[in-house]
């Protein structure tokens, strides 16, 4: 099997897998970042989203083997201590109910603002429509969006 | 303090104490005992043991307060509110609490009681007791100390006080009060004087939730443990004929491949190579029952519907006559599709089974019966088997089922490895326990333009309404009343779904209602108004809900969303419902953009007595009403040749943040004991959106999902 040096969160790592195998399975199963999640294995919740160099990408669509020298970052890497300002917003409102979905709004999130600092409730609506949450905390996730971006302004 | 209630009831029968050898001492409760009311103490006390309790309150020398929290997570908030109300008796701020999932010691918690709207109603008593019982012990500890009476002395924020202004922490007083005798009789709180109760109190589990910290089974990891993806007959009625595991034999990382029940398991070092390995075995099934479709059920449940065979659930007057002089005869028939549950953390279990012990650790919310099933199963004794849970990433009623736990332990049983089953959505999504495809048809006699009678039939996939349903409104407001109900028996299996039963018969019920109404040219708000003041003052204790609490919440949502006044554009809709002891009322605002109807928001009105903590109480309202619009918009779950025609989220829609209207939530301030959340505003909100989309577009639906009949393919919110 091929060994894949890549980088997580700021740190190399290096993984034995087969070409073929998506980025979430790696980083949960052999790098035990568990915060990531799998949700549908085909790219339609975004529940397993990570920063593909800064931009949000669903990692279970993206084989370890083209990852190469990009920079992932994860829930677990996108700020030392939970204190990113979309990580404080979700704490503001509350917005968790079960909570599984939730990194993957969070890191879907925290790209989108990033490009985008002052969305309208539309452009938030938009970049946020693959992110699935079955416990529907949808009107929550909007405001939080909103609160963050209102902070990082 | 003040205080009232006094209960007198023995305490000691589920809660004992002890001195920690650290410092600090531990509560034991019963927490499953505490939460039936018809559970008898034990006859003799000195007989308990630790291992009888499994709920518990560690108060630390430095006073911090852990509550150790035996009820499944499954995202109600249980987690939180339940130890709400120990706190609250108990007296301390809510900052020197800590929460932690009663799982660790297997042995203390191997009796657990299910998560679901019940909770917190029957909670609501023994929780406080036994909050007010350790306060209590803490109090008489202090007043020992000071040589007062305990009755002079008070409590606040985690401090014994004497009259003479002396003042001992919990922490100060932890070692004598745990040999002291647990009291017979407590005081419990006036609401007015609750300082946590009511209280906006944030998820316990968020900052990890945030930070993606390991809380859910599929994170769930041990040394030595294997992951185990399963094949199963695609299609129900079909058996295993044999299969051909040479490919799936040749991925690296496979460990072992076995053949159990139907079905396969392939057993590899990691998920990602079991699943590949699992999508490359060649299987062969055959025809063992029938193969059933949609159309099929179709048949077979109109073919119930408009035969004469039922079950009577309840029959008041003389139906039949009433129909036989009727001047008019209303009748519509109201259809339903399975559902899926789609948890978003698909099905997934771990079990280790040895010699010694039978070990479950997963996302379940019957750890009891599922330790039972298994150990009949296994044919083992259930003292052998322990069930350790984790957080759940939903549940909406498929967690009740220990399907996967048993799959689990079969494996591991059959291989003698640690196993974690993991599922696929696709897994997920065609072996599932579905909602059962039902149909009513409502009846109703009109005479002298007055409902006279009202008649429910039901045909449902193997099983009916519950016996409390036929208790709901209308019963009691209609002299001639009947329903009816009849099933048929099919190889597809089904079960509870989120709010069972109610969340499609609010449907059919509540645009029946609104279109009654219209028939008799009456104002729908006050002909519902009008036919509870009717149950007011029954005598009749089968009678479910409150005339007046549910009169209440549809005059508060008529004012709160100004029904009957709305802007131009915008149509609205109305539903009111009870059920889970909870009564809801909903008005839905639809505007038509290009022709299509988007339903805007929607104004929720809900009587769940008091509000234990209003920022949980608010998310699960939320939750509730969008996954009842979503479902009634969208839910599309069709078998053919007895296979789900859709296996994932690119066929299969959920509703997702654009198509959510906004959900505004206003809860009837009272003093009665909370009831349920986590189902009761689902209900009524599909027959909300159709009574707007009625008033917007002149078109009435009876079928669900709404899109097939509006035939459009999603209409944004
Ligand atoms: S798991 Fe990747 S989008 Fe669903
Ligand atoms: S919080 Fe449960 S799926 Fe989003």
């Amino acid at each position: 099997m091929p060994v894949y040096s890549i980088k997580i969160n700021g740190e190399s790592h290096s993984v034995e897998a087969d070409p073929d195998t998506p980025l979430l399975w790696v980083l949960r199963d052999h790098l035990n970042l568990v915060g990531t999640k799998f949700g549908c294995g085909m790219g339609q919740c975004g529940a397993c989203t990570i920063h593909l160099d800064g931009s949000a990408t669903r990692s279970c669509l993206l084989k370890v083997s083209m990852v190469d020298t990009m920079e992932i970052t994860t829930i677990e890497g996108l700020s030392k201590d939970g204190t990113h300002p979309v990580q404080l917003a979700w704490k503001e409102i509350d917005v968790p109910q079960c909570g599984y979905c939730q990194a993957g709004q969070i890191m879907s999130a925290s790209a989108f603002l990033a490009q985008n600092s002052n969305p309208s409730k539309t452009d938030i609506r938009d970049a946020m429509s693959g992110n699935l949450c079955r416990c529907a905390s949808y009107n929550r996730i909007e405001k939080a969006i909103e609160t963050a971006a209102s902070k990082m302004s | 303090m003040e205080s009232n209630n006094k209960l007198v009831f023995s305490r000691r029968s589920f809660i004992r104490t002890s001195a920690l050898a650290g410092g600090g001492v531990l509560i034991g409760f019963n927490l499953f005992q505490a939460c039936k009311p018809e559970a008898k103490p034990p006859v003799d006390i000195s007989q308990l043991n630790f291992n009888d309790f499994n709920a518990f309150i560690k108060i630390a020398d430095n006073g911090m307060v852990t509550i150790f929290s035996p009820n499944p997570e499954i995202g109600q908030g249980v987690k939180t509110s339940m130890p709400m109300l120990i706190a609250e008796e108990l007296d301390v701020p809510w900052d020197h609490v800590h929460v932690v999932q009663g799982a660790l010691d297997t042995k203390n918690f191997t009796r657990q009681v299910a998560g679901g709207s019940q909770s917190i109603r029957q909670g609501w008593e023994p929780l406080r007791q036994t909050g007010a019982t350790a306060r209590q012990m803490l109090v008489n500890a202090a007043a020992n100390k000071w040589g007062v009476d305990p009755k002079d002395c008070s409590t606040k924020e985690g401090y014994v006080f004497n009259s003479s202004g002396d003042k001992l922490g919990y922490g100060e007083l932890v070692k004598e009060a745990s040999v002291l005798e647990v009291p017979e009789e407590v005081s419990l709180k006036k609401p007015e004087n609750f300082t946590i109760i009511g209280q906006d109190v944030p998820n316990v589990d968020l900052d990890k939730i945030i930070t993606g910290q390991p809380l859910f089974g599929l994170d769930y990891k041990e040394d030595g443990m294997w992951v185990a993806s399963v094949l199963r007959a695609p299609s129900f009625g079909l058996v295993l004929d044999g299969y051909d595991d040479t490919e799936a034999k040749k991925v690296n990382g496979v460990e072992q491949i076995i053949e159990f029940k139907n079905r396969i398991a392939v057993l590899a070092k990691d998920t990602w190579t079991a699943m590949k390995a699992k999508s490359l075995l060649k299987a062969n099934w055959k025809e063992d029952t029938t193969l059933e479709s949609t159309e099929y059920h179709d048949e077979k449940l109109l073919n119930l519907l408009n035969g004469k065979e039922f079950n009577t659930m309840r029959s008041d007057g003389d139906v039949e006559k009433a129909f036989a002089q009727a001047d008019q005869i209303v009748e519509r028939v109201y259809e339903s599709p399975f559902l899926p549950h789609n948890c978003m953390e698909p099905m997934n279990f771990f079990a280790d089974v040895t010699d010694q012990k039978v070990r479950l650790v997963g996302p379940i919310q019957t750890p009891e019966g599922t330790a039972r099933q298994v150990a009949t199963l296994l044919e083992r004794d259930v003292e052998d088997v322990s069930v350790e849970m984790t957080r759940m990433g939903g549940g909406f009623g498929r967690r009740l089922y220990g399907d996967f736990a048993q799959e689990a332990a079969l494996i591991s049983n059959l291989t003698k490895k640690p196993v974690k089953v993991v599922y696929t959505r696709e897994d997920d999504m065609t072996a599932g326990i579905y909602r059962p495809a039902i149909k009513y048809k409502s009846a109703a006699s009109i005479k002298d333009g007055e409902i006279t009678g009202y008649h429910l039939k039901e045909a449902s996939v193997n099983s009916n309404m519950y016996g409390l349903i036929p208790n709901f409104f209308p019963a009691g407001a209609i002299e001639n009343y009947r329903v009816d109900v009849a099933k048929y028996n099919s190889n597809i299996t089904t079960g509870a779904w989120r709010a069972p039963y109610t969340n499609f018969l609010s449907f059919a019920e509540q645009s029946f209602f609104d279109e009654l109404a219209e028939i008799l040219n009456k104002d729908s708000i006050q002909m519902r108004l009008d036919l509870l003041e009717k149950v007011k003052g029954t005598e009749d204790e089968r009678i479910q809900y409150s005339p007046e609490r549910l009169q209440n919440v549809i005059k508060e949502a008529v004012a709160k969303s100004g029904y009957g006044n709305a802007a131009e554009g915008v149509y609205q809709g109305f539903s009111a419902y009870y059920c889970h002891n909870t009564h809801v009322a909903e008005v839905a605002d639809v505007v038509m953009e290009n022709d299509v109807p988007i339903v805007k928001k929607v104004t929720c009105i809900v009587d769940c007595g008091i509000v234990v903590n209003p920022l949980g109480a608010k998310n699960q309202v939320e939750g509730g009403v969008i996954d009842g619009i979503g479902h009634a918009m969208y839910g599309n779950f069709i078998f053919s040749d007895g296979a789900p025609k859709d296996k994932n989220f690119d066929t299969y829609h959920l509703i997702r943040i654009n198509e959510t209207p906004v959900v505004e939530t206003h809860f009837i301030q009272n003093d009665y004991a909370p009831t349920g959340l986590g189902e009761p505003t689902l209900p009524p909100a599909g027959a909300a959106v159709a009574n707007a989309i009625k008033a917007a577009t002149g078109k009435r639906l009876y079928k669900q999902p709404f899109v097939n009949e509006l035939k459009v393919k999603a209409p944004l919110g």
